[in-house]
Formats: C-alpha cells, structure tokens, sequence
C-alpha cells in the first residue's frame, strides 16, 4: 500500500498541475515533494489523468450548420449602416439618418425576414413548433400574458382551411415576439406579431425557398412565413388583414 | 437599439466551438447542445449591448451554460426524475477500483480505454462535469471557472478535486 497524499496538500498539487500557483508556492510545493511518496503518487496520478481525459474526451465542434445560422443571424443589416458608418454623409445626413433609424425601428429590414426563416425552420424539428399547442384561441391568446409585453391577436381560420395549431414564443430583431402557428394541409405557417404602427397592405416575397408575407393593421405588424405556395400564403395574410 | 451585429459577432463567433463543446458535454445530446447555444447567442446579442467586460469568452460561456442548465431543470421536471446533484448519489461507469499496489502508470494503463475515461467524464454530476470540461478541455483558469459557474473560486478548486479523483478512483467514497 502506498503512502496517501498529505490532505491539507491535494489542492495545492492540483492548482499546480493547473497552473495556478505562485513561484514562492510551487517552489515550497516541489521541496514537499522530494520528501513525500504519497504527494508523489497524487501528482504522477492527477498528470496521468490530465494527459488521459486530453485524449479521450473529444472537445466537439459546433457544427458547421449552427455557425452559419448564427454567421447569419450576427450578420449587420446593410443599408443604414454603411450611411452611418461614412462619416462625409453621416455629418451631413444627420437628421436623415434619425428619421431611417425610426423607420428601421417601425419596419425591420430584410434581416427580419432572415432571421424569420431560420426561426421558421428551426422550429419544424420535432419539439419546438409550440410552446402552448391548442386549436383555441381563448387559450393560445392568455398564454401570452407575462411573456410578452403585448396581447397579441389570435384568430382561427380553421373554417377557411388554416387551422389554428398552437403558439410559442420566439425572438426577432433581439426582441421577444408572439409566433402563432396554423396548419394548411401538410404545410405549416409560422405568424410573428409584434406593435407597430401605420397601416400596409400584404406584401409577398420569397427568402431561400420559403414564401414571406408581410403586412401591418391594428397597431401590429404581421409577418408570415411557410413552406407553402406565395399565393396560398398570401390567402392566408388576407384572410387575417381582412378582419382586424 | 439594434445590437451591434458586427461587433457582436467579431467577439462571439470565435468562441462558438467552445460555447457547444460546454452543452454538449453538460446536455449529453447534439441536438439538446445546438438549441441551447442558439437560446444562448440570441440572449447573448440581446444583452450585448449591456456588455462592458473584457473576456466575452467567460461572458459567453457563462449564457451557454445557463442556457443548458435551463435545459438539465426542464428536461428533469419533464422526466420527473431529479439530476443528481452529489457526488456521493454518483456512480461512474468505471466500476473496478483502482489497486493501490499498482503505480501510477499501471493504474492508468488499466483504466486507458478511452471510452471509459469518456464515458465516466460524462457520468460525473453536472457540476463537476462542467468544471473539469472547462478545465481540461477549454484551459480556463480558475478565476474564469468560477465566472461560468456562478460558484467562488474556492468552489471551483473543491468540485476540480472530487471530480478527479471520481475518475482516478471511482471506487471510493467522495469524502
């Protein structure tokens, strides 16, 4: 049986090895040792342990996927910007410049339509479409309460073919916002609500393969993303535009 | 106020390999690991702005690992069945004890089987799990450790401790 470490020395042979003690300290530490088996045996154990866990625990990558998702999301939304950032027109330009920054507060740029799409995408795996699955609006709309600083409008076009599925949370622009969920056939459509002000009939685009709807009424800004054909989702941006 | 993307970005995406390598190991899941680091760098680009530090890696390291621990508590109620917190609840999956005849090379040499030394690093409680991971694997120092984990420094240096000697002995009683 070999001799134990000293106790009131383990943290010591440890913040060695870890590279945390002083010279006077390591130096006290190393003349223990040439009088100590036991400290010895812990050191020799405690390297050994260190070389064995460098080489068999794998530090694991982030996946290529994740990093351009948040390359993507981190990326700076163009326009304003570069205005702000030339320093001839942003003297010049000033109160131009506060008036496109209150725009940009009131009708989020394209990055809004990106970051819609990857949270679109990122909630068709399994698990993260709802936080509060109901067909109801009656309980879909309250479960926003405390969440977020708004009561968003829910409606159920289940009569129209766009039921009601269910609704979470989720985050654009930095900020938390209201996702609604409805269904339509195998299709499913994410709906972010948030306030804004000002009126704007349904506008389509399309971001990497997905159909982008957007539209404003009733103090909220609508934006719908899915899978599903322009012209289905924008039937779906009228239906809703239509009765607010 | 718009985040500063850019700048967000330049300090954040270098230490993205880090901020998985902690989920990964604390959630034990590739899947459960890339959700809560994307949670994470959404509420990490929402407070940027509040950010005034000069080590974003620990500021970082430090979401990701709140976001996973939201994960272990959510996924815990789930199961109802709760984490272990203790080291003396823990068994390792290393279940021969070490032989003190043996020196320490033949110690090790018996227990070399990568998998195991891995298997058994997973198998440690999450708090001492998450401190030997940013030890080992990451090479934070202790100061930084305990930024992360929200514990003192003297905290850090007792988990690091029971830690290792769980792996070296995993036969023994956590004193």
């Amino acid at each position: 049986m070999t001799a134990n470490p000293c106790p009131d020395r383990v943290l010591l042979l440890q913040a060695e090895l870890d590279g945390e003690l002083g010279a006077a300290e390591s130096a006290a530490l190393q003349a223990h040792l040439e009088g100590c088996a036991g400290c010895l045996t812990l050191q020799a154990e405690l390297r050994s342990l260190a070389a064995g866990l460098r080489a068999a625990a794998p530090r694991h990558a982030a996946p290529a996927r994740l990093r351009a998702l948040l390359a993507a999301r981190a990326a700076p939304p163009p326009p304003v910007r570069r205005i702000a950032r030339n320093p001839a027109l942003a003297f010049g330009a000033g109160a131009a410049l506060a008036a496109a920054v209150v725009l940009l507060a009131v009708l989020p740029g394209p990055a809004v339509e990106d970051e819609a799409v990857s949270s679109h995408i990122r909630a068709l795996q399994p698990g993260h479409l709802t936080d509060v699955p109901s067909s109801d609006r009656h309980t879909v709309r309250p479960w926003f309460d405390g969440r977020i600083d708004y009561a968003p409008p829910v409606r159920d076009f289940a009569g129209a073919g766009f039921p009601l599925i269910g609704g979470r949370l989720d985050y654009l622009g930095g900020r938390p916002v209201a996702a609604l969920v409805y269904g339509r056939d195998r299709h499913l459509i994410d709906l972010y609500v948030w306030p804004a002000a000002g009126e704007a009939a349904p506008a389509a685009g399309a971001r990497n393969g997905y159909a982008v709807v957007r539209w404003r009424a009733g103090g909220m800004a609508f934006l719908a993303v899915s899978d599903l054909e322009v012209t289905d989702l924008l039937a779906f941006a009228r239906l809703w535009a239509g009765g607010v | 106020m718009e985040p500063d993307r850019a700048e967000f970005a330049r300090l954040a995406l270098p230490h993205l390999d880090a901020a998985y390598n902690l989920a990964r190991w604390l959630l034990r899941d590739p899947v459960a690991a890339e959700d809560a680091v994307q949670d994470a760098m959404l509420r990490a680009l929402t407070y940027f702005a509040s950010f005034r530090g000069t080590n974003p890696r620990a500021w970082l390291l430090q979401i990701v690992r709140n976001a996973a621990h939201d994960r272990l508590a959510a996924g815990a109620r789930a199961r109802e069945v709760p984490l272990a917190t203790d080291a003396a609840d823990d068994e390792t999956e290393m279940t021969e004890p070490a032989d003190p005849a043996d020196d320490p090379e033949a110690a090790l040499s018996r227990r070399q089987d990568r998998a195991a030394l891995a298997a058994a690093l997973a198998a440690l409680p999450a708090e001492l799990r998450e401190c030997l991971v940013l030890r080992e694997l990451e090479e934070l120092s202790y100061r930084d450790i305990a930024r992360v984990t929200g514990v003192p420094v003297g905290t850090v240096m007792s988990r690091l401790w029971r830690a290792r000697r769980a792996l070296l002995h995993p036969g023994e009683a956590p004193a």
